[in-house]
């Protein structure tokens, strides 16, 4: 368990008292997570670029120190800084689909 | 609770959204111009559109005791087309003279494209030249930290912008700091699965320096809730933030950086 490290701008809270207010929100989102994984395993055909993106950000998960979202969210980014010639659709699809 | 809603798209709501706004302590809503969810193929459609903005949406508003403010421009969707684009510009001039336009926006980029970054400069040159405020949109998802970067280089290099007076909305954790060390304000949007999430927009206000940043639900035709922001408000208090402290982010600071802008009056202000 790592050192607390609370925010500056947090009143101080105890780790029951986060469990206590957001448990059981994260234990519903990881269990449909789950669901979602067992659901693709039962279908067919290659794996598409969002969901590898998706496995490739759950080890990130585990990570000891904080800012895991920004870590999983600069995963998931173009890393190009050239603006494109033109657009080949209007939506982001989640995940850049040049991530290895 | 009071709070302001500083970017609703409320032409794609219903009267019963500005009824439970209001109920839930609503004192304000700003309306940037966005895009409509399809293209428009002419000007005509954004003239009728600013129209709509500028002298409907407060008229619905005031049935519910809220003032109604609008941001004007064509937003990067439909910015790929460089001549309707000159030609929606070329309207903004006489809309921004309406007595509730705070300035341009939601300007920026969607997908990084050459055309979506010109039309950028020329928002941004329009927005110099009649000393306007400016309102920034952020692309979504993996075009975010690029487009964020992309835009913030872009109103740097116009040289005259300044950036206070600039709000660059829908940020994320990994595009917040980067907004506020370059002394722009931050708007973070609580829109349920592409932008941020009730929860994770207070574990960011709880982590950064919270004077220059905003909450808004951008609440629109898609998948949105008008009323994110209370909701917001309500999980500070369930994990012990101050009254003055919500108070300080819902209402507080929509009203700082918007009174940059004499047209928008403080509601508490008003009899
Ligand atoms: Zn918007």
């Amino acid at each position: 368990m790592s050192t607390p490290q609370p925010h500056p701008g947090a009143p101080a809270r105890t780790r029951e008292q986060v469990a206590d207010l957001h448990f059981m929100d994260a234990r519903y989102k990881l269990l449909d997570l789950a669901a979602f994984l067992d659901r693709l395993d039962r279908a067919s055909g290659g794996e598409d670029h969002r969901v590898r993106g998706l496995r490739a950000a759950l080890p990130l998960l585990l990570e000891k120190d904080e800012g895991r979202v920004a870590k999983i969210l600069n995963l998931w980014s173009d890393p190009s800084i050239v603006p494109i010639e033109k657009a080949d659709t209007k939506a982001a699809s989640g995940v850049w689909p040049g991530l290895k | 609770m009071r709070y302001i809603e500083p970017h609703g798209h409320m032409v794609s709501r219903t009267t019963d959204d500005y009824q439970a706004m209001a109920l839930a302590g609503c004192a304000a809503i700003c309306e940037p111009a966005f895009w409509a969810g399809f293209d428009r193929k002419s000007a005509d459609g954004f003239y009728d559109y600013f129209c709509q903005l500028t002298q409907h949406e407060p008229k619905r508003a005031a049935r519910y005791g809220l003032p109604h403010y609008s941001w004007l421009c064509i937003n990067p969707k439909e910015s790929e087309d460089m001549a309707l684009a000159a030609d929606v510009l070329a309207l903004i001039p006489e809309f921004l003279k309406a007595p509730t336009v705070l300035g341009i926006g939601e300007i920026g980029l969607n997908k990084n494209t050459r055309n979506e970054m010109k039309v950028l400069e020329q928002h941004i040159a329009l927005a110099v030249q009649f000393d306007q405020m400016i309102l920034v949109h952020t692309p979504h998802l993996e075009d975010k930290r690029k487009g964020t970067r992309l835009i913030m280089d872009c109103l740097k290099a116009n040289g005259v912008v300044k950036p206070e007076r600039v709000i660059i909305d829908h940020v994320e954790e990994h595009t917040i700091r980067d907004v506020l060390d370059q002394g722009f304000w931050a708007g973070i949007t609580l829109y349920p699965e592409s932008k941020a999430t009730p929860t994770r927009a207070v574990d960011m206000i709880e982590a950064v320096a919270a004077q220059r940043v905003w909450l808004n639900s951008a609440c629109d035709w898609g998948h949105s809730d008008p009323l994110s922001v209370p909701k917001a408000a309500q999980e500070m208090r369930r994990r012990g933030h101050s009254a003055t402290a919500i108070d300080n982010l819902v209402y507080g600071n929509p009203v700082k950086f918007l009174s940059q802008n004499s047209r928008f009056k403080a509601p508490a202000a008003q009899a």
